[in-house]
């Protein structure tokens, strides 16, 4: 355990448990709602944030923690109301956000494309103090909305015209969750980098559905396959020298083929109980009378 | 003024448009407190709109819709209205057990989703009354069409609520859920809910219902008793022809093969 010496893991550590709590914690409603792919669009977004941060010379992560809110609230808006071309829109987001990114840190006279390689794919040994505090502040949010409105946004999530049915103000939630989503991905970008922080919103979540029934018992699985593989993978990058955004990643998808495997014979276990259940009830099969008639006495 | 004779949904003139295609042409709608209201039709004549604009999913063009005799644009005691939209399954993207999903409904009397005892309590008698309690913990992923349907009836009813609106519960039932769904109704009936619901055919819903409102491209073409079906009349797929139809009118088609 001597990584925990160096102040530079402790910081990397810590980040990487809020991530790894953070990223399945909103990833869960994402792939509730089947927008799986939302943080990815988001992350895209987020790059422009980095890019601008650099050329004002301002903190790249509140830079693009704004930026991807905005963005955020932007997919949000077209999807309410662009019912035809909201996939083009959404596209012209995703790379145009890209492209800003990339134009707007090589135009900063102390960027590169090596910095932006480093929020990219995360750069955990860099992560500083003022970085710790800030993934702190933005974790903290998330965790209060993802857990404070779970039963709101489960609602809204499942059945959204049934929710509006019910009252509940589905426009502000919808809204919400695109926040907190970008803020997530603010949060993971300096652990596992913006083109990679989607795979943690989703993978855990799909490796925990594959064991679990309920969905209580999905986002706890989900945390808890998310913090395994952050610290994982950081502790592996510590003493293996590789990067440990990919191997986080890796991990997550290891999980995932893991569980996916714990789950057949699970599966088989679950049907076996619950035909006995049943057959204590009726008889279960079907029975064959053992003669027939001619026929079965049907005429033509 | 009598308390029965109050109208819990009123429909005046309403038109709604969908794209550019006129869908709800001039609707007149009135459903009674303790009443149980069919609205029938084809396919695409306008049903599943006029009750989409009752809860406000569909914006109206014109007319006016009042609930409990509040403006529609007024009206926020959505406790009061139970809805089942016409879904073929209850199931999202991630697992949920039953209660999770039967919880939802009850929401709309929880203040900031705080639920208390009683409200615990609403859900299981939801559950209950539409006989999936002993399936409570199960995931709905593991549920057949008829038990999707009684999952979506019951979280309509965890809110307790005076006004049920039901669009196609019977879509895909089997017969056994079917008897269940028609016996949750009765009871619902009997404690002086007002019901209404959209039905591609009467069915074992039959003897519940009071009045039944036939809608033909965007108009109501009968509202009365419902009609009644004997005989080679009764096979789905009959198209019906109604006395009310002025002479030489299109038949209403509200069989399954029309």
């Amino acid at each position: 355990m001597d990584f925990l010496d160096y102040a530079f893991m402790q910081r990397a550590l810590l980040a990487a448990v809020l991530v790894g709590i953070t990223a399945p914690a909103v990833g869960i409603y994402l792939v509730q709602r089947r927008q799986a792919l939302m943080g990815d669009g988001i992350g895209h977004v987020a790059m422009t944030g980095v890019g601008l941060g650099f050329l004002l010379s301002a903190s790249p992560v509140w830079m693009a923690t704004a930026v991807s809110v905005l963005g955020a609230i932007l997919m949000e808006l077209i999807r309410w109301y662009g019912r035809t071309r909201g996939d083009i829109a959404l596209a012209m987001l995703f790379y145009g956000g890209m492209a800003g990114g990339v134009m707007f840190i090589n135009l900063a006279p102390t960027g590169s494309n090596a910095n932006l390689t480093s929020y990219l794919f995360g750069s955990l040994s860099t992560v500083s103090e003022e970085d710790v505090t800030s993934i702190c502040l933005l974790a903290a949010f998330v965790v209060v909305v993802t857990l404070g409105l779970r039963r709101q946004l489960f609602a809204v999530s499942q059945d959204e015209e049934f929710a509006r049915v019910t009252g509940l103000p589905v426009r502000a939630l919808n809204l919400l969750t695109a926040v907190t989503a970008a803020v997530t991905v603010t949060v993971a970008m300096r652990v596992v980098g913006l083109l990679l922080v989607s795979a943690l919103m989703v993978v855990p979540v799909a490796a925990a559905q594959q064991l679990t029934r309920s969905f209580a018992a999905t986002f706890a699985v989900a945390v808890a396959i998310g913090v395994s593989v952050t610290i994982g993978g950081t502790v592996t990058s510590y003493y293996q020298d590789v990067p440990p955004g990919a191997t986080i990643v890796l991990l997550t998808i290891g999980a995932f083929i893991v569980m996916t495997a714990l789950a057949a014979p699970l599966a088989r276990r679950r049907a076996r109980a619950l035909a006995a259940a049943q057959t204590a009830g009726d008889p279960g099969e079907c029975t064959i009378p053992a003669t027939r008639e001619a026929g079965d006495g049907v005429g033509v | 003024m009598d308390a029965k004779a109050e109208p819990v949904i009123s429909l005046r003139g309403v038109r709604a448009e969908l794209g550019s295609r006129p869908v709800l042409r001039g609707i007149d709608l009135t459903v009674h407190r303790g009443e149980v209201v069919a609205l029938l039709g084809a396919n695409g004549s306008g049903k599943s709109t006029a009750v989409r604009s009752v809860i406000g999913q569909v914006p109206i063009g014109a007319g006016e819709i009042e609930l409990f005799g509040a403006p529609h644009r007024r009206f926020g005691d959505w406790a009061r209205v139970g809805y089942v939209p016409q879904r073929t399954t209850a199931a999202g993207g991630v697992p949920a057990t039953v209660t999770e999903i039967v919880t939802s409904g009850r929401l709309s009397r929880a203040r900031f989703g705080v639920l208390r005892k009683a409200d615990h309590a609403a859900v299981r008698r939801a559950l209950e009354l539409v006989g999936m309690a002993d399936r409570a913990k199960d995931s709905v992923d593991a549920l057949s069409g008829g038990q999707h349907q009684r999952v979506l009836i019951a979280r309509a009813l965890a809110a307790e609520p005076e006004l049920l609106i039901m669009d196609e519960p019977m879509a895909g039932v089997d017969l056994a859920s079917q008897e269940v769904l028609a016996q949750t109704l009765r009871t619902q009936v009997a404690g002086g809910a007002t019901v209404l619901l959209v039905l591609h055919e009467l069915g074992p819903l039959e003897p519940l219902i009071d009045r039944a409102v036939v809608l033909r491209d965007g108009c109501v073409t009968h509202d009365g008793p419902p009609p009644r079906a004997v005989g080679q009349h009764a096979l789905p797929g009959h198209d019906h022809v109604h006395p009310h139809a002025p002479a030489g009118a299109e038949p209403i088609r509200t069989g399954l093969l029309s």
